[in-house]
């Protein structure tokens, strides 16, 4: 849990905007990180996270807007700053040539703070012998070399661009596993993005939702949830014809029934459902998954098969 | 004694489906009155969550009269379950369990006398295992 609220945060975002020629790919985005945090970062592909990620650890400039990183500008990082952040890139690469252990010792050779036992460890976690080649790795073994690499110098800050992508059911929950170990320290914070909600939902505090250049939900995982409500609406007949209203995010007609998804669900809202008289309004519970879906999903109304016409 | 899994895609999220199970492992006197739970974070490891989402669902389960936090110490099951629901509260909940109970005879074709008898059965099953399971 994020303790001392006078702290700055680890990461802090104001207001950015980043176009790559005229094309905006990120548009005012704010966001803060509080010291201690597993944040997750969602987003379809194509929405910017990568380039966010890439701003706020200055190896891209921003268009307009701001970034910090341990409260410094982080156009001008300093080196000893950059040695507290661990960052992973998307896709984990790796020098080919090298053994396991070369890698290591190349990648230590950087970091005065390097800590052999846990890049042994993890090594171990992902099943790596020092002999192994770095370029006869599998993709799940490559991402645990990556991983081992980068926490090895023990970052107070651990940035990780999608690690779990391409990972089996078991590399994943290595994975998890170590970012968990690493924030045993309380003052260790972890920003991540991912594709994977259950492994978000099991590990993250936070979550950021980015959607069409938009940052549109930072909240804790269980907020994110309640806020997205799904209803059925049965009928004796044909449902009337679906309302429209702010924070409808979904709705799905059949012949009797009317399901709607809601954000933001308020008293007024189920007064509105009301009024449409149906036989019985009925709650469902969502997956993380599901709601997720449905939020960063094309809005409008779908209809099973109708292309879009009343159902029969 | 904890051991269970996690639907981590199910629409129960994480800290529930934890309540429920040790609400369940109390009920059944899987776990003892008065026995120690494991601490939090260790449980997380064991489960590959954030901690947090432990310690949420111990909150819970303290404030309502299942576990009670000793300082210092660690969290144990309530020496007595504490009765800390409205009598209200009480009748919602157990209408609620009852209702899926229903649904579910209704729909394999059990007449109300034999739901009645099999319950009462349960009951006395789970009495004697209590019992027998040593309250000490």
């Amino acid at each position: 849990m994020s303790t001392a609220t006078t702290e700055p945060p680890v990461i802090e975002i104001d207001h950015l905007t980043k176009y790559y020629g005229r094309r905006e790919v990120i548009s005012d985005l704010s966001l803060q990180v509080a010291r201690g945090t597993i944040y997750g970062f969602l987003g379809r592909n194509g929405m910017g996270k990568t380039t966010t990620i890439r701003t706020f650890l200055g190896l891209e400039d921003a268009t307009r807007g701001s970034a910090r990183v341990f409260g410094l500008d982080s156009r001008t990082l300093p080196p000893e700053a950059r040695a507290r952040i661990g960052y992973l890139p998307e896709g984990h690469h790796v020098y080919g040539w090298m053994t396991v252990k070369e890698c290591g010792q190349f990648q230590a050779s950087y970091y005065p703070a390097w800590n052999q036992d846990i890049f042994e460890t993890v090594l171990t976690h992902f099943r790596l012998t020092a002999k192994m080649k770095a370029g006869h790795l599998s993709r799940g073994q490559r991402a645990g070399l990556c991983l081992a690499l980068t926490l090895a110098p023990e970052p107070e800050l651990l940035v990780l661009d999608d690690p779990a992508l391409g990972l089996d059911p078991v590399a994943r929950r290595s994975l998890l596993q170590s970012m968990l170990y690493v924030t045993r320290k309380a003052d260790r914070t972890i920003f991540f993005s991912s594709h994977l909600l259950s492994d978000v939902e099991r590990v993250a505090d936070r979550i950021a939702v980015l959607d069409g250049k938009v940052l549109r939900a930072d909240c804790t995982v269980e907020k994110f949830r309640q806020q997205i409500r799904h209803f059925v609406l049965k009928f004796r007949d044909q449902p009337p014809p679906t309302p429209n209203f702010p924070g409808l995010l979904e709705s799905f007609r059949t012949d009797r029934e009317l399901a709607l998804t809601v954000v933001n669900y308020t008293p007024q809202m189920e007064n509105r459902l009301e009024a449409l008289q149906p036989m019985s309004i009925e709650p469902v519970d969502l997956t993380l998954e599901d709601a997720f879906i449905s939020y960063v999903g094309e809005r409008g109304e779908k209809t099973f098969f109708t292309n879009g016409k009343d159902a029969r | 004694m904890l051991a269970f899994s996690l639907v981590p895609t199910s629409d129960v999220p994480i800290y529930r489906q934890i309540v429920q199970h040790i609400r369940r492992a109390v009920a059944q006197g899987k776990l003892q009155l008065g026995e120690q739970l494991p601490p939090g974070r260790t449980l997380a490891e064991e489960l590959v969550i954030n901690p947090n989402t432990v310690a949420r669902a111990y909150q819970e389960l303290i404030r309502d009269g299942v576990l009670e936090s000793r300082s210092g110490v660690g969290v144990f099951v309530a020496a007595r379950v504490r009765q800390v629901f409205s009598q209200a509260e009480r009748d919602r909940r157990l209408a609620h369990a009852i209702e899926q109970v229903l649904y579910e005879a209704l729909l394999l074709d059990f007449s109300l006398p034999e739901v009645r008898s099999a319950l009462e059965e349960q009951w006395k099953t789970h009495q004697t295992q209590t019992q027998a399971g040593g309250r000490k």
